[in-house]
């Protein structure tokens, strides 16, 4: 039994054992529930890292279950799969990186933050099935096993944003509006599971993607994936979940949160890019998704500007970074079938929009947490209730200092990595998107300084004579992204060149994904 | 919820049992014929909720308890990813007790017969930690809804003297 | 024109479904439009499985050279009705708190986020 093989799957099996768990030791004793739950996550994170060494280095992985051999993708001389079966190739690694450093630290971060300490088990456990739902999104080569996880993700993350609920009313408000959006979504992705299953017979992806044929049902189908995906993700015109459900969670789970519908993103991305590819008009459908990327920038950031409740305004902005992604691959898809502009720019926008996931994913999870340091100090969400702030939380002032850099694409931080690259390609597909982009990156900037202004800036108010700097552990999971975002800032061809370059072409290379399932056909 | 008629609750002091017995052989039998363990763990939880509606939600408080349901049901998930666990030596999931010769081994006879109980591997294994997990978790919903419905028809009430 | 009626039944469950998402206010009915789009679903799952004069797919009790109807969508739905009844039980719990809280499950009064 060599465990080394068995990697992607315990990636998700040790979270979800303790997941598990955690309500049977909960009854003995409550606070070991927390460290558990992190140590978990850090085992989790440090098998995602080896996992991905292994990705990058050998190439993607496969990982059937309850086979003879992990690796028997077609058994008995079968031509197409029958068993469920992870399937992780760099773009999914990629994502599987964001997620779980993201819920280690957002695990790290609670240990301080929660105050309400005789629900905190089922907290804990709610947490560690989010992380593996997520996980379970993205390494999952088979669509309705895609929708069994995207459905326990929206469960675990309506119970987390209610967490505070049981005296308040906003809280279950916007857990409730999350709730429909989010069932809406996961039937309408059966829906579509169910007319692939209908004409092709298979489940999986890959085996979809060798037969796909772009017959009206498929137009049908690919039209309420890439709808209901980008409904959970948060873009525009189906937004209006998004800052309810982020400004009412705590602010270790909105944190999550980010991720977890950036892994929405990825379901489109993988479905438009592994399982159609240039079958479908990529023209027409990449100016779809530019538009939606578009309408969700410049929307999101100036709903951004007149928000009073700092997290609401985060909120905002993180529905107009979705936006920016959307622009960067929705211009590779368009130009997919036009090799020359592909190479020439095409393949530079993606990685611009792929890289941004994991800044956004690093920065707007900063801001969260200085915004719940604020909120667990001061008591209040209200801009306008703080003030001089500055004087009394120095660390929380330098962190958000760097968040707020990177999110407006201040060089050295690592926002202005990803911004440049999609500036610089987009401008060759169409100059006016790039201007628009660039506007919306001056507007986030403005809002931002306002926000510093008003919070941090200003005489010692008398209210807040109390206020102290957040605990340890606090700090040091904001000082663990701060410190990713500097230096992804200052070595940025580094990662793009290493990590993000294989990610998206992953992507573009459907061969290469239909390969390792279906043995190179 | 208040006691319901003496009629009522004879008629589920009589079905009761046999509920909950009929839960379980669908649980058990779930590798055999349709079923399995949620579809056994529904009848199972259909039996409190009848216990529920007849006895009034403060009466059935006594005979059952949300802390062992809710320990009941972590057992139930545990030995689930417990099994799965088990058969890490080939793969996840591996069905390590089928055609194996001891517990439910047996080798399944092709045509029609009666079924043999004795085989499927882990499968029986799993519908009785699914449905151990599924009759406690709807007990706790069942129970826990009462208790709300209560509350609202007290401050209703309250609102309506005021 | 018989054969497609199951399909005409599943746009008449989302539909109606949708129509009560959009048009409704009350929480309770939110809730049974959602678990009308499901029924929808899970009747079209169901339908694709199914051939005609086929039985069910029960390993020991099948005659030999009969036909079966095809497993799957039929394990698909059931997966599908276990995340349904979790999805329900927590729609009606938090209208129940919503209710607790605000007094009302109309969501013209209830609403308190907004901006």
């Amino acid at each position: 039994m060599n465990l080394f093989n068995h990697t992607p799957i315990l990636i998700l099996a040790v979270p979800l054992l303790t997941a598990f768990l955690i309500p049977i030791i909960g009854k003995i004793n409550k606070k070991t529930t927390g460290i558990l739950a992190t140590l978990a996550l850090g085992l989790s994170l440090i098998m995602t890292i080896v996992l991905a060494a292994k990705v990058l280095s050998v190439g993607p992985q496969v990982y059937v279950f309850g086979e003879k051999s992990s690796l028997l993708t077609l058994p008995s001389g079968l031509k197409f799969p029958i068993r469920i079966m992870f399937q992780i190739d760099a773009m999914g690694i990629f994502m599987g990186l964001i997620t779980a450093l993201v819920s280690f630290l957002g695990a790290v971060y609670s240990l301080a933050f929660l105050d309400n300490k005789d629900k905190i088990d089922s907290y804990y456990s709610l947490l560690l099935l989010l992380t593996v739902s997520m996980f379970g999104m993205e390494f999952t080569g088979d669509l309705f096993n895609f929708f069994v996880f995207l459905e326990i993700a929206s469960m675990a993350s309506v119970s987390l944003i209610c967490y505070r609920g049981a005296d308040l009313g906003e809280p279950v408000e916007a857990g409730f509006k999350y709730m429909v959006v989010s069932s809406i979504s996961a039937l309408m992705v059966l829906f579509a599971v169910g007319i692939f299953y209908g004409e092709y017979d298979v489940l999986n992806i890959a085996a979809i993607a060798s037969v796909v044929k772009y017959s009206q049902l498929d137009k049908i189908a690919l039209g309420i994936l890439v709808s209901v995906l980008a409904m959970k993700a948060g873009a525009v015109p189906m937004h209006m979940w998004t800052p309810d459900a982020y400004s009412e969670a705590p602010a270790p789970i909105t944190m999550i949160l980010v991720a977890a519908s950036q892994a929405s993103l990825y379901a489109i991305f993988r479905i438009v890019f592994s399982m159609y590819n240039i079958t479908l008009n990529t023209l027409a459908v990449g100016w779809i998704i530019i538009i939606l990327g578009l309408l969700s920038m410049f929307i999101g950031v100036t709903m951004a500007i007149i928000q009073k409740d700092i997290k609401r305004l985060m909120a905002y902005h993180a529905i107009s970074q979705t936006g920016y992604m959307l622009l960067g691959v929705g211009v590779g898809l368009a130009v997919l079938a036009n090799p020359e502009a592909l190479k020439d720019y095409g393949i530079t926008a993606m990685e611009g929009g792929i890289f941004h996931i994991m800044n956004h994913a690093m920065y707007k999870g900063l801001l969260f947490l200085t915004a719940g340091a604020l909120f667990f100090r001061t008591g209040t969400r209200d801009l306008n209730k703080m003030g001089g702030l500055a004087h009394y939380m120095k660390y929380t002032t330098i962190f958000f200092i760097i968040g707020a850099a990177a999110i407006a694409g201040l060089p050295p931080f690592n926002g202005f990595a990803s911004k440049l690259l999609i500036y610089e390609s987009v401008y060759k597909f169409n100059p006016l998107l790039s201007i628009i982009a660039m506007v919306v990156s001056i507007l986030t900037l403005a809002s931002f300084v306002k926000v510093f202004h008003s919070a941090f800036l200003g005489p010692k108010l008398p209210q807040f004579k109390e206020v102290k700097e957040v605990p340890r552990s606090m700090v040091f999971a904001m000082a663990v992204l701060s410190c990713i975002i500097i230096f992804f800032g200052l070595f940025p061809d580094l990662i793009v060149k290493n990590l993000v370059h294989p990610a998206v072409m992953s992507l573009i290379e459907q061969l290469q994904y239909t390969g390792t399932v279906l043995g190179g056909m | 919820m208040r006691e319901m008629s003496k009629i009522i609750r004879n008629v589920t002091n009589l079905v009761y049992g046999f509920i909950i017995i009929f839960g379980f052989y669908i649980i058990v039998h779930g590798h055999l014929t349709p079923g399995g363990g949620f579809q056994g763990g529904a009848v199972v939880a259909s039996a409190f909720a009848a216990m529920l509606i007849s006895y009034g939600q403060l009466n059935t408080k006594k005979f059952l308890n949300i802390n062992i349901f809710s320990l009941l049901e972590s057992c139930g998930l545990t030995m689930f990813i417990g099994v799965a666990f088990l058969g890490l030596g080939t793969t996840f999931f591996y069905n390590f007790l089928a055609n194996s010769g001891s517990w439910f081994g047996n080798i399944v006879i092709p045509g029609i017969n009666a079924g043999d109980m004795n085989t499927a591997g882990v499968l029986p294994l799993m519908n009785i930690a699914v449905g151990l997990e599924v009759f406690s978790g709807l007990g706790i919903i069942v129970l826990l809804m009462a208790d709300g419905a209560e509350y609202t028809k007290k401050k209703e009430k309250a609102e309506n003297d005021r | 024109m018989i054969g497609n009626f199951p399909y005409f039944a599943v746009i008449l469950l989302i539909g109606c479904g949708i129509y009560i998402l959009m048009f409704q206010k009350n929480l309770i009915k939110l809730a049974i439009g959602i678990n009308l789009i499901e029924n929808g679903i899970n009747l079209f799952l169901i339908t694709l499985g199914y051939r005609k004069g086929a039985i069910a797919p029960i390993y020991t009790q099948a005659p030999s050279g009969q036909a079966m109807v095809l497993p799957t969508p039929q394990a698909l739905t059931l997966t599908s009705i276990v995340i349904g009844v979790a999805t329900s039980a927590l729609i009606l719990s938090m209208a129940m708190m919503i209710y607790k809280h605000y007094g009302t499950i109309e969501v013209n009064e209830v609403r308190r986020l907004r901006g």
